[in-house]
């Protein structure tokens, strides 16, 4: 059975390709395409809690494909084939318009692969890998439509804030899997105790939160959230509400009992999430464009879920997970009827958006259910997780009550701007009447909003089998709470009327005051985006000007500047490890040497003195194959070889190009030019002089070299060390090479084509 | 470019030449020199003086595939002679493995790929400027 666990990822990926061509060929078949994770969906159900599967990869490492399903992993993988399944139904009808729908949906498909696996890793660095190839798709489905310039920057700028912090976790990750003597997460977990005491801890907790803050939008990494909205909203409704923004608050709850006691992890948690949710509430408040205010509210809602993992509290762990339930329910439902208002309604502005729900009644009560439950109306799922955050967040001493309470005001608020007041009041003006879409489209908003209330009215449906395992696993230990008991005090109940009332009063007087908060201009002046764009236009100035005065376009001078730097370098080393020596007397060369070292010298006087291109050629090829022949004389028959066959092409290629020269091209460089030309030639033959002789000073070690030669008849069948070791002994790094080589003819084809165009 | 008639009528015959030159150069290298580096080399010398003839144009359509088409044919080859070992003996990534006691063995595939890349690379960079 376990291994099914493993084809769940592999499945997903294995799709790709085969949605990429089969909807190129059939586009109609598009939302057949949510029969996927609807398996996938199955797929986990079937699986018992603590399935777990291993092929090991790295084994000197300890690293290997290892997955594993606990109540945390569940949760999420549920969410993203359960809620997966509507998008896909979803974007199947939404995106028939877009000409590249097939490429769509295929990254659509891979971003599912990639979240499943992450959130299925047993492993951190397969963890990993799977983390960033969700940043990836993240950026190709941001930047869809590359025509726009800000869906460009947007998808750069995703890319750059999530990849950077990716950089800064897979140091964490990797000095944890050190601390901790495994990089398997359910190890890490068991034996945590190593890293209480551990040197490392607190770098850890520092790398990783950095990244899952990048990954999960927080403070003051939040800016590339609202402007990921640029993407189709399918993706906003999946990635950047449901899943792909909840993964770094994932890797928190995993990691989460490993850290909890330390004050640095609750205070780091807690202070950026009640800053997310701060700044979060105030600019979800003075948004108008639907998607965006959505956005603002997601990150209000990843900052909620950080500060609770921050605290140290069974409850705690209860409320986040029901939370992260209830927000994805109600996110990806509002996200997908804002959608459905931009396409037939014709604008995303909720200042403009009124009186549609005559027009739309099945998108209204859509709508209505998950502002509903967003609004934590009693009834409904979204009521218990307000109770629930309501009895945590009050009992902390600090700001945190306060700004909890603010906040919750504020969400009233988005959820009656955005499911409420564009169904409601006198018809606004239209071209043509909007009504309700189709079933593919009103599937899944309607589905998830109606979830929220069935999950609300029974809540021991997911009780047991779904809160309390995820509950658990972030906390380390059985929370004891059973979902639906009452948790909160009178106090409670008083305030989250107050929260209520306050916030219906603040959406009755939104119309008047979204213009004094969007009037607030400092508050865009002086944000995090605003910071990213000068740090961005201050990089490419200084490349601008590095660039500028390094490469003048002059090959002369590039060739001269590496010649001087390496043999420079050289020298310095040489000098500065007293390298420097006189090998002991060899024996004087042969005669016949004599006369080939005097030929190389000849052509090496004849390449500097001579004025015709050509003939400066012809006798630098002297150098060559004199040099060759002196290697042949030596015994190194393999380098002779080589040395000729590369002078050979380096002379055809020469002349092909001296070909389209005039035939008698002079050398053009001035007198002194030719003076320091020839220093640099000379200094870098001295060096190299130096190095030679400092080299055979040293008592030459033979150990490797007559083990090789020993081995290689009878391990690697070859009597030729040299290709023996080329092909056998050391093939990875001949593969490595390969691949440069590869790598560069990829690089000069792009580039020699570039001028030609020109 | 005015090519000379000698140029132009040996360019097929010496084209061959080099590449049967080279495939030897490339088998024989596990026990003598040679081997699928300077056999790379070699071929591409062949094409080179082809393209110099008859112009690059020409040279493309003998190769049939681009260059850096055979030059990733090159290295899939490298990777596929290492599969064998972990997929079939459990053995590490390259570790190269032998028909019974011949001396026939993935390492014959290993370096023709290193031949493969060799070669697609030089012609890569030679023949665009070949074109200009």
């Amino acid at each position: 059975m376990n291994w099914i666990l493993a084809l769940i990822p592999c499945l997903a990926l294995l799709a790709v390709p085969a949605v990429a061509l089969g909807l190129r060929a059939r586009p109609a078949l598009a939302p057949a395409l949510a029969l996927l994770p609807a398996t996938l969906f199955g797929l986990i159900l079937l699986l018992p809690l603590g399935a777990t599967f291993r092929v090991d990869w790295l084994s000197s490492f300890g690293i290997g494909f290892a997955f594993r399903l606990d109540g945390l992993s569940q949760l999420m993988a549920l969410l993203i084939t359960g809620i997966g399944t509507g998008i896909f139904l979803f974007s199947g009808s939404y995106m028939t318009s877009y000409p590249k729908q097939h490429r769509f949906m295929a990254v659509l498909t891979l971003f599912m692969a990639a979240m499943l696996g992450a959130v299925l890793a047993d492993d951190l660095i397969v963890l990993f890998i799977f983390w960033e190839l969700t940043s990836l798709a993240s950026f190709m489905l941001i930047g869809f439509e590359a025509h726009k310039p800000a869906a460009r920057r947007a998808a750069q700028q995703g890319l750059l804030v999530t990849v950077s912090g990716g950089l800064a976790m897979l140091a964490g990750i990797l000095l944890l899997g050190t601390a901790a003597g495994t990089f398997t997460i359910s190890e890490i977990l068991a034996n945590r105790a190593v890293l209480a005491t551990h040197a490392f801890t607190p770098w850890i907790i520092v790398l990783v939160a950095m990244g899952c803050f990048a990954k999960s939008a927080q403070w003051p990494l939040h800016m590339w959230l609202p402007n990921a909205m640029a993407a189709p909203t399918p993706v906003s409704a999946y990635l950047h509400s449901a899943t792909m923004v909840k993964l770094g608050v994932y890797l928190l709850a995993r990691l989460n009992p490993a850290f909890q006691e330390w004050a640095l992890w609750q205070g780091l948690l807690t202070g950026a999430g009640t800053l997310t949710m701060l700044t979060g509430a105030i600019l979800a408040l003075r948004e108008r464009d639907l998607k965006r205010k959505l956005a603002w509210s997601t990150v209000v809602a990843l900052g909620t879920l950080v500060t609770l993992i921050g605290l140290e509290e069974p409850l705690a762990a209860t409320a986040a997970v029901v939370f992260l339930l209830v927000h994805a329910l109600y996110k990806a439902s509002l996200f997908l009827v804002a959608g459905i208002l931009d396409k037939k309604a014709g604008t995303r502005d909720a200042l403009m958006l009124r009186g549609l729900g005559r027009h739309m009644p099945l998108t209204a009560i859509a709508a209505l259910l998950a502002a509903l439950s967003m609004a934590g109306a009693p009834g409904f799922i979204g009521y218990m997780a307000k109770d629930l955050l309501f009895t945590v967040q009050l009992g902390v001493p600090g700001l945190l009550p306060v700004v909890a309470l603010l906040v919750n005001a504020a969400m009233v608020v988005v959820a009656g701007v955005v499911a409420v007041r564009p169904f409601f009041g006198k018809p606004m003006e239209m071209e043509r009447e909007a009504k309700d879409p189709g079933f593919t489209m009103l599937a899944a908003p309607l589905t998830l909003a109606i979830l929220g209330l069935v999950f609300g009215l029974a809540p021991a449906l997911i009780s047991v089998n779904l809160v309390e395992p995820a509950a658990a696993a972030i906390l380390g230990e059985p929370t004891g709470i059973a979902l639906g008991d009452k948790q909160a005090t009178e106090i409670v109940y008083y305030l989250s009327l107050v929260v209520l009332v306050l916030g219906v009063i603040a959406f009755l007087a939104w119309t008047r005051l979204q213009p004094r908060l969007a009037a607030q201009t400092w508050l865009d002046d002086y944000g995090p985006d605003a910071a990213y764009g000068s740090l961005l236009r201050s990089v490419s100035l200084i490349s601008g000007a590095v660039t500028r005065r390094v490469q003048t376009g002059s090959l002369r001078f590039y060739i001269g500047a590496t010649v001087v730097l390496m043999f420079g370098g050289t020298l310095v080393l040489l000098v500065a490890g007293g390298g420097l020596g006189l090998p002991s007397a060899d024996p004087l060369p042969l005669p016949h040497q004599a006369v080939l070292v005097g030929l190389v010298i000849a052509g090496a006087v004849a390449a500097c003195r001579l004025q015709m291109l050509f003939a400066q050629v012809m006798a630098a090829a002297v150098v060559g194959f004199g040099v060759g022949i002196l290697f042949l004389t030596l015994g190194a028959a393999d380098l002779a070889f080589t040395q000729f066959t590369v002078e050979t092409i380096a002379i055809v290629l020469l002349v092909a190009i001296l070909a389209r020269l005039p035939f008698r091209e002079l050398d053009a460089r001035r007198r002194e030019e030719h003076r320091r030309d020839g220093a640099i030639a000379i200094g870098a033959g001295v060096v190299g002089f130096l190095t030679l002789l400092a080299v055979l000073s040293v008592p030459f070690d033979t150990q490797m070299p007559d083990w090789m030669g020993a081995a290689a008849w009878p391990e690697a069948k070859g009597r030729n060390v040299v290709n023996v070791i080329l092909v056998d002994f050391r093939a990875l790094d001949t593969l490595g090479e390969i691949a440069v080589l590869l790598i560069a003819a990829l690089a000069a084809t792009v580039l020699l084509r570039r001028a030609r165009g020109k | 470019m005015k090519t000379s008639f000698i140029m132009n009528a040996s360019a097929r015959y010496v084209l061959w030449a080099c590449v049967l030159l080279s495939l030897f150069v490339l088998l024989r290298g596990h026990n003598e020199p040679g081997g699928g580096f300077i056999g790379g080399l070699i071929g591409a010398l062949g094409f080179v003086f082809h393209a110099l003839a008859r112009g690059a144009g020409a040279t493309r359509a003998v190769l049939r595939l681009q260059p850096l088409t055979w030059a990733g044919i090159g290295l899939l080859c490298g990777i596929l002679a290492g599969l064998p070992a972990m997929l079939l003996f459990g053995e590490p990534f390259l570790t190269q493995q032998w028909l019974g006691t011949t001396p026939i063995g993935t390492t014959v595939l290993f370096d023709l790929g290193v031949y493969l890349v060799v070669l697609g690379f030089a012609l890569a960079f030679v023949l665009p400027f070949m074109e200009a």
